[in-house]
């Protein structure tokens, strides 16, 4: 892994002066930071003894430490870990920290998003660095007071002391001299051996723990500006769909409204949409004045899109010559021809929607100078706030962005569109506005992850050796372009790893937003590769973990290997893959259990987000077909350090459930132009029911710790179908099961 | 209309529309933010209170029908976070986004006060209309036992036969 750069994170004079006007700031505001306020514990103005150490870190002189986490919390844990990396080296007893969320701080803060699974390894060293030069600061403070070199001072739990002299001092005594002193040099300041963690490693509890369990206002549906009025926006159904007209003024009849008014909006599906926002005293009355709004839509070209029609398409776009080749190498036609078997698959995964319990909601306040202030559950704001400056016409430099926790994300809150809605309906208004969406607007004005289809051939030879690979992947999308998450890239596994291997791709126009859900790609990818070299395994008559074994010591020395997901700083390492197909093996008992007719064990392994994941299902079905998961094992490798295993536990097991939530019975489907589904009762979350054992196991390298939003989900569907292919001999190739018939006999 | 209640032992008198249900009325009349709002149908659990004891959707129980009823929320769970049910949640680490986890927390609450010593399908049966889209569902299994276990002053708890606490 390359250092992150860390610009920004850079620890000046000017800096701490920049951040000391944000505090005073908050003060100055302190009408409208008043209801967040009040989410944010121990938001407090500086006393003169009081001190800020950098952008992040603040000691007051009663020996509190308050450390900011800068980027978005959606229940990923990010607000407890990036401050753990910054105590850790500061040294800090964590007991004494509080945690403070950051707002969108493009001056201060770099990588504001909640994506990718790329908080950790962007942030592992600049955090830890931030905390060291607070502690060389305090050390620097305390060495100037006892004029004695710094060399000789050491910290200890919020304490600087100096063993020759028996002298010690508190962080809190030194703290308003040590903001005094010239910050070291982010890149050369001293960091802790691994060896000395003591705050990294340990399972440590969400900050927010306490105001979750006890109901305080902590996201972004529960923020209140006084004077707001509640808004609803109605789109068409048929995305980005137009007003022709609509009955505003009886709307405007209705109890508790006040405001009525179209959006004329735009084409682009992910900016400001058209619609009609009605504003009232309460969301209550806004919702129930909605029901009795009539409006004539122009629902435009999309209007005859369907997920038959998708289907249809895609079938003769496989029975063509591929539009495009992403990757060749070999002789995929001259090997498939001498090949002892070949074998032919057609693997399709759904839309499938985000459906995050908390649905989308923002606030926003216009006020009289032309500046906006805007509460926002955004996975990404900055993008967010660019939006809002350029479709409102409101410089981005106006625009204040609050960051709340998140009632969930997945990749949704990645869009912007709910912010860029509030923020012009509440310049429209002119009074602030928090919008809130239903239920049924949050699964139908989803960004989906895109369906896919996958059209395998396979070629092994006599020894059960893969020797033939095409995969003709067809998709979303427009010329060399992929919709948003509909990409693949030419070098996904296999490739590297069988001498003849092809990826084509083809591509059909959509009219439906599509985005990232959680490991995108992958999550659909996995499910048809590691299928198919399941089917593969079992054509060639081999165990299948073996068999992929064998598959990933198969390495091609005369075909580059490419960096798989775009990450040109980690290639594919077998071994690395290896070790968790191993280790995953020996948790389960792969092989050495034996199962009655009707359960199995299945196995799949898929790198992503720079980790590796191998699981294995154990699932029984009833010869009526009803579909009971028994177990999932998971070994999975993240680098050298779990930074949080507390939360690293917590993450992984809700990764695996969330893979077989999608599995069981998640689709979206498309006819004239709209989402059919519409609620929990169609669009299936997982329930109690269902929620299985989840073993999670690490193995460990001396590789820098990487993210774990996402890369535990995506081995679980395949290792799942794969498990019902050996309980029933029936081959699942298409998602969700609650589609497939696995009666047996 | 007029409507007159308690929640969390206090007495409330609120002045809505009589179709409003009582989640609205909690959140944006009485600005109550720790009930929460996850789909409006009766379908996900998020907005769960107790009404006179018993876990009940407050989103589409309309202000009319809760005049002279009792209602606790998460905030009057405890005066402090010190309920068994909420000192096992924090203990456990049970939240991600924590979204679901109020509506969680009362239905746990209430199957608790009915049945001090539930097993694991106990658990499953009682809250098996309260949603988590993080799917936190095995910590919050293991926090029910804790919390019974808290609430027995700390001794073990005696399972049914054959019934073993599931292993998270
Ligand atoms: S909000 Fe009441 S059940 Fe979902
Ligand atoms: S913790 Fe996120 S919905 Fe339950």
């Amino acid at each position: 892994m390359t250092a992150p750069k860390i610009a920004a994170t850079d620890v000046s004079r000017r800096d701490f002066l920049r951040f000391g006007a944000v505090a005073g700031g908050g003060f100055f505001i302190a009408s409208y930071l008043e209801p967040l306020g009040k989410l944010v514990e121990g938001r407090h103005t500086l006393a003169p003894a009081d001190a800020t150490l950098n952008a992040y870190i603040r000691i007051m002189a009663d020996g509190s430490v308050t450390i900011v986490g800068k980027n978005p919390e959606v229940g990923q844990g990010i607000k407890t870990m990036l401050p753990m990396l910054i105590a850790e080296e500061l040294d800090v007893d964590w007991k004494t920290v509080k945690v403070e969320q950051g707002q969108l701080d493009t001056k201060n803060f770099q990588g504001q998003v909640a994506g990718g699974s790329s908080a950790t390894p962007s942030n592992w060293l600049p955090m830890r660095q931030v905390g060291a030069a607070g502690r060389a600061m305090l050390i620097a403070a305390a060495a100037a007071t006892w004029n004695v070199p710094a060399a000789e001072c050491e910290t200890d739990k919020g304490m600087v002391k100096h063993a020759a002299s028996r002298k010690s001092l508190s962080y809190g005594d030194l703290a308003a001299k040590a903001a005094t002193m010239t910050p070291p040099d982010l890149k050369t300041v001293k960091l802790k051996d691994v060896k000395d963690f003591r705050i990294i490693g340990q399972r440590t509890r969400n900050v927010d723990a306490h105001a979750i369990v006890t109901g305080k206002p902590l996201y972004g549906i529960d923020v209140t500006v006084p004077g707001m009025l509640y808004a609803t926006f109605v789109k068409c159904p048929v995305f980005a769909g137009k007003v022709v007209s609509a009955n505003i003024d009886a709307i405007k009849a209705l109890p508790g409204v006040k405001q009525v008014f179209v959006v004329e909006g735009g084409t682009n599906l992910g900016g400001l949409l058209p619609g009609v926002a009605i504003l009232a005293d309460s969301w209550w009355q806004a919702k129930s004045a909605r029901t009795r709004l009539k409006v004539t839509w122009d629902e435009g070209a999309t209007a005859s899109q369907s997920s038959v029609g998708f289907a249809a398409k895609a079938a003769e776009l496989s029975k063509q010559p591929p539009q495009r080749s992403l990757r060749k190498d070999g002789d995929v036609d001259a090997a498939l021809a001498s090949a002892a078997k070949t074998i032919k698959a057609d693997y399709f995964y759904p839309f499938i929607a985000h459906a995050s319990l908390e649905p989308q909601n923002c606030t926003a306040h216009m006020k009289a100078d032309g500046t906006m202030e805007i509460w926002a559950p955004s996975q990404n704001p900055a993008p967010g706030r660019s939006m809002v400056a350029q479709t409102c016409g409101i410089p981005a430099d106006n625009i204040t962005v609050h960051l709340t926790r998140m009632g969930g994300g997945f990749g949704r809150r990645l869009s912007n569109d709910y912010m860029v809605e509030a923020a012009w309906i509440a310049k429209v208004a002119q009074v602030p506005v928090k919008l809130l969406w239903m239920r049924e607007d949050d699964i139908q004005h989803d960004f989906y992850r895109p369906a896919g289809f996958h059209y395998f051939t396979g070629g092994i030879d006599a020894t059960g050796k893969v020797t033939a690979w095409r995969d003709h992947f067809v998709s979303f999308g427009e010329g060399n372009n992929f919709a948003a998450g509909a990409n693949i890239g030419g070098t996904e596994f296999p490739q590297h790893f069988v001498p003849n291997f092809a990826l084509d791709a083809s591509v059909m126009p959509l009219g439906v937003p599509t985005g990232f859900l959680r490991a995108p790609g992958s999550n659909g990818i996995a499910f048809a590769t590691q299928s198919f070299i399941d089917e593969l395994a079992h054509a060639a008559g081999k165990d299948p973990l073996l068999f992929r074994l064998d598959l990933l010591s198969n390495v091609q020395p005369d075909v580059p290997a490419a960096a798989p997901g775009g990450f040109p700083q980690a290639p594919y390492d077998h071994a690395r893959a290896r070790a968790v197909l191993e280790l995953v093996r020996d948790k389960s008992g792969w092989g050495k259990t034996k199962l009655a007719k009707g359960t199995g064990m299945g196995v799949a392994f898929h790198f992503s987000h720079r980790g590796y994941f191998a699981e294995v299902v154990q699932a029984t079905v009833s010869k009526e077909g009803k579909l009971k998961v028994d177990k999932v094992w998971v070994a999975g490798d993240i680098g050298s350090v779990i930074i949080n295993p507390l939360n690293a536990e917590n993450q992984v097991q809700g990764s695996v459930l969330d893979g077989l939530a999608q599995a069981f019975g998640q689709e979206i489907t498309i006819d004239k132009g709209r989402t059919v589904q519409s609620s929990f009762d169609d669009f299936p979350l997982l329930r109690f029911v269902e929620a299985v054992p989840v073993e999670v196991h690490f193995a460990k390298n001396d590789i820098a710790p990487t993210g774990l939003g996402e890369p535990a989900l995506p081995p679980v569907i395949p290792a799942l179908c794969n498990a019902i292919f050996v309980a029933t001999g029936k081959r699942v190739r298409t998602l969700p099961l609650s589609n497939q018939d696995l009666r047996w006999s | 209309m007029k409507v007159s209640f308690k929640v969390n032992g206090q007495a409330k008198t609120v002045d809505v529309p009589g179709d409003m249900p009582l989640l609205w009325t909690l959140r944006d009349t009485l600005d109550m933010k720790g009930t929460k709002f996850g789909c409006g149908l009766s379908q996900c659990g998020a907005c769960t209170v107790h009404f006179n004891g018993a876990a009940m959707r407050s989103c589409m129980t309309p202000i009319s029908a809760v005049a002279g009823a009792s209602i606790t929320t998460i905030e009057g769970l405890s005066a402090d976070g010190t309920h068994a049910v909420q000192q096992a949640w924090k203990e456990l680490d049970v939240a991600q986004c924590g979204y679901c986890q109020a509506g969680q927390i009362m239905a746990a609450a209430a199957l608790l006060a009915k049945n001090p010593t539930p097993c694991d399908a106990d658990i499953d049966t009682a809250m098996n209309e309260n949603l988590c889209r993080c799917a936190t569902y095995l910590r919050i299994r293991a926090a029910i036992h804790r919390a019974a276990e808290i609430k027995a002053q700390g001794t073990p708890v005696v399972k049914k036969a054959g019934e073993k606490g599931r292993q998270l």
